[in-house]
């Protein structure tokens, strides 16, 4: 009986566990091999080597675009958070209950657009002849164009921030929702006003929301290819287009999937330290 | 007595919707005030125009003397223990004491903490300082937002249902335990609550509020025995009401026959024609085998028994009336309970009657 309950559930999920085992394990499987192995033009060498962490350890240029992906993606979730807070704040606190779906559904609409073209428009927006600059020109406040807003890190950084914004409203407006509005009450009641009842209250009852914003965002920016491959510039590119460049420019596969292992590794660490740190403020508060 | 907060024609409108209505009121200082009513009677509201939650459409709010018109929550001399008693789940319970303490800069974190041990031993919370909010029962909350409106020690201590969501005994307990804690901090409390009993209990005086109007304003006992109209009543404890026939020599009860009422018996105007007459079932009797009273006495049929114990409530048929009478008797030790369809004798007496329009 048991057992035949347990088979058919298996049954039912062995679709989806066929295709992650194949789609996932899989090819993470393959690349944590291939880091192991080296590569000579064509030829590929299946003895088991470090000799790629090696490498990485040794060159400075891949500490330094790791360093570089982490610090875009820690400006992109901190341009993302800080932004998306007021939102979800508005919608939550200040938008009628009747409205709160709508508003929801207005802030997921840029996804209606494929990402790709999102990175194009905001090309046609920052570049040299595009929005920005002609129309500060026409306004009479700048007189050459601005050259720092795009083919750059700041670039990348505004269209990430753009296109995670979505990503990081929602747990936060989740987060507010859930705050009991007697308690503001009872802060202002207690003498409080209302900036110091939101320091006191409503921001760290919203920690767990703001934790899980950072992570969204966090998580897939310092792995993302296209922004800085389309926005970049020379010196904008990211560790993902040094992993894309080992691969197929260079043909030095074991060398870029060594590089893929480390990233993996760096985010894994960096979001387990933000997940712990949650724990812990969860566990003395809530 | 000298009024601590005054209301004068105060109206609350929420669009169309006329919550308060030219609600005049004064509150002593020092007393325990309670607002009774059923849900929607506008009780809730009226107290947080006292606590600043909800601006007055219309009239005067005064706290001390002091018109509280611009005046906005944080700054006026009220605190108050929320239904859900808010407390803050992200504080411990001493950090939620002293929440309120934090602009007290004549303070040093010593005489904080001691304010604070103060407060929780005053509501019977000593050594809970440092457990977490979501650690306690329904009934520790409640102590607790009492210890941290009562440590900013504020003019009026406003409690909305507090006791509602509490265990009847534990209800009952804290009755006791408030009216102890007002008469020691002697503090004004303001109580809102729909449970009359709670009201009767507890407080001084008591405003009944039906539709956003207050339906009457008496000490307890008052509003028991002469309430002063069918409303009030039939919401305050049971009521037998009687359909009667006001004459110019006297009221004419059905089942009871004519009667001379005092004119503490009638509290509204009475004109002559018909009328209701009012009577509590414990005012009412039943004699047993063999008793004898001076009393005036109807013959009757138990029509239904309900055992509580220490009372039981019997409906008995009384000829000339379609409505039976609910009685209340003490089961007093020898006592025999009655079965239905009993025969028995009813004693009453005019003086327990109330007659309203």
């Amino acid at each position: 009986m048991t057992s035949s309950e347990s088979g058919r559930g298996l049954l039912m999920v062995s679709p989806p566990l066929v295709y992650a085992l194949l789609l996932l394990a899989v090819p993470l499987g393959a690349i944590v091999l291939f880091s192991f192995w080296t590569q000579d033009f064509m030829t590929v060498d299946t003895t088991l080597t470090l000799n790629n962490y090696r490498e990485l350890a040794e060159k400075p240029i891949y500490g330094a675009l790791l360093g570089r992906s982490v610090y875009v993606s820690a400006c992109v979730t901190v341009v993302t958070v800080i932004a998306a807070y007021p939102v979800a704040y508005f919608v939550s606190f200040h938008v009628r209950p009747a409205r709160k779906s709508l508003w929801l559904f207005l802030i997921t609409i840029p996804f209606w657009t494929s990402y790709l073209i999102r990175v194009f428009l905001w090309k046609v927006i920052l570049g040299y002849n595009g929005v920005v600059n002609s129309g500060l020109i026409n306004a009479g406040l700048i007189e050459e164009p601005l050259t720092f807003i795009l083919y750059n890190v700041n670039a990348v950084i505004i269209a990430l921030a753009h296109a995670f914004a979505p990503f990081a409203i929602l747990p936060i407006f989740v987060a507010l929702e859930k705050i009991d509005r007697s308690l503001l009450e009872a802060s202002q009641d207690l003498g409080e006003s209302k900036l110091m009842t939101f320091l006191r209250v409503t921001l760290p009852l919203s920690v767990p929301g703001v934790v899980a914003a950072v992570l969204i965002v966090f998580i897939p920016t310092i792995g993302d290819y296209v922004t800085p491959e389309l926005m970049g510039g020379a010196g904008g590119k990211l560790v993902a287009n040094m992993i894309q460049t080992q691969f197929l420019a260079l043909n030095n596969a074991p060398l870029g999937a060594a590089l893929a292992v480390v990233a993996m590794l760096s985010v894994t660490a960096i979001s387990l330290v933000l997940i712990l740190l949650n724990r812990r403020w969860l566990r003395g508060r809530t | 007595m000298t009024p601590l907060i005054t209301l004068k024609g105060v109206n609350k409108y929420y669009g169309d919707y006329h919550a308060l209505r030219d609600i005049d009121l004064e509150i002593g200082a020092g007393e325990f005030f309670s607002l009774l009513g059923p849900s929607g009677c506008g009780k809730t509201t009226l107290l947080r125009t006292i606590a600043g939650f909800e601006a007055v459409s219309d009239g005067v709010v005064t706290i001390g003397g002091r018109d509280m018109a611009d005046v906005p929550a944080n700054l006026r001399p009220t605190n108050m223990v929320f239904q859900s008693y808010a407390i803050f789940p992200h504080l411990s319970v001493a950090e939620n004491v002293a929440f309120g303490l934090r602009k007290r800069a004549d303070l040093n974190r010593d005489a904080k903490a001691s304010m604070v041990a103060e407060a929780l031993a005053m509501v019977g919370l000593e050594g809970y300082g440092k457990r977490a909010a979501h650690a306690l029962s329904g009934g520790q909350r409640q102590r607790v937002a009492l210890a941290r409106a009562l440590i900013l020690k504020p003019k009026v201590l406003l409690l909305d249902e507090p006791l509602s969501a509490l265990d009847k005994k534990m209800r009952e307990q804290m009755q006791v335990e408030l009216i102890k804690l007002q008469r020691h901090v002697g503090i004004t409390f303001v109580l809102v609550t729909h449970d009359q009993e709670e009201a009767l209990v507890m407080s001084d005086r008591i405003a009944v509020m039906f539709e956003g109007r207050i339906g009457q304003l008496a000490d307890a006992e008052t509003l028991y025995r002469r309430p002063q109209n069918r409303q009030v009543a039939s919401f305050i404890g049971k009521m037998n009401f009687q359909s009667a026939q006001v004459h110019d020599g006297g009221v004419e009860v059905e089942g009871f026959g004519m009667v001379q009422l005092a004119l503490d018996q009638m509290p509204e105007p009475v004109q002559p024609g018909p009328a209701v007459v009012g009577m509590r079932p414990e005012t009412l009797g039943l004699l047993f085998d063999g008793e004898v009273t001076d009393k005036r006495i109807l013959d009757g049929i138990v029509d239904e028994v309900v055992y509580y114990g220490d009372m039981t409530y019997y409906d008995v048929r009384i000829s000339g009336s379609d409505k039976p009478l609910n009685i209340a008797m003490k089961n007093i030790m020898g006592r025999p309970v009655l079965e239905v369809g009993a025969p028995t004798r009813v004693v009453w007496d005019p003086r327990a009657m109330v007659c309203f329009r």
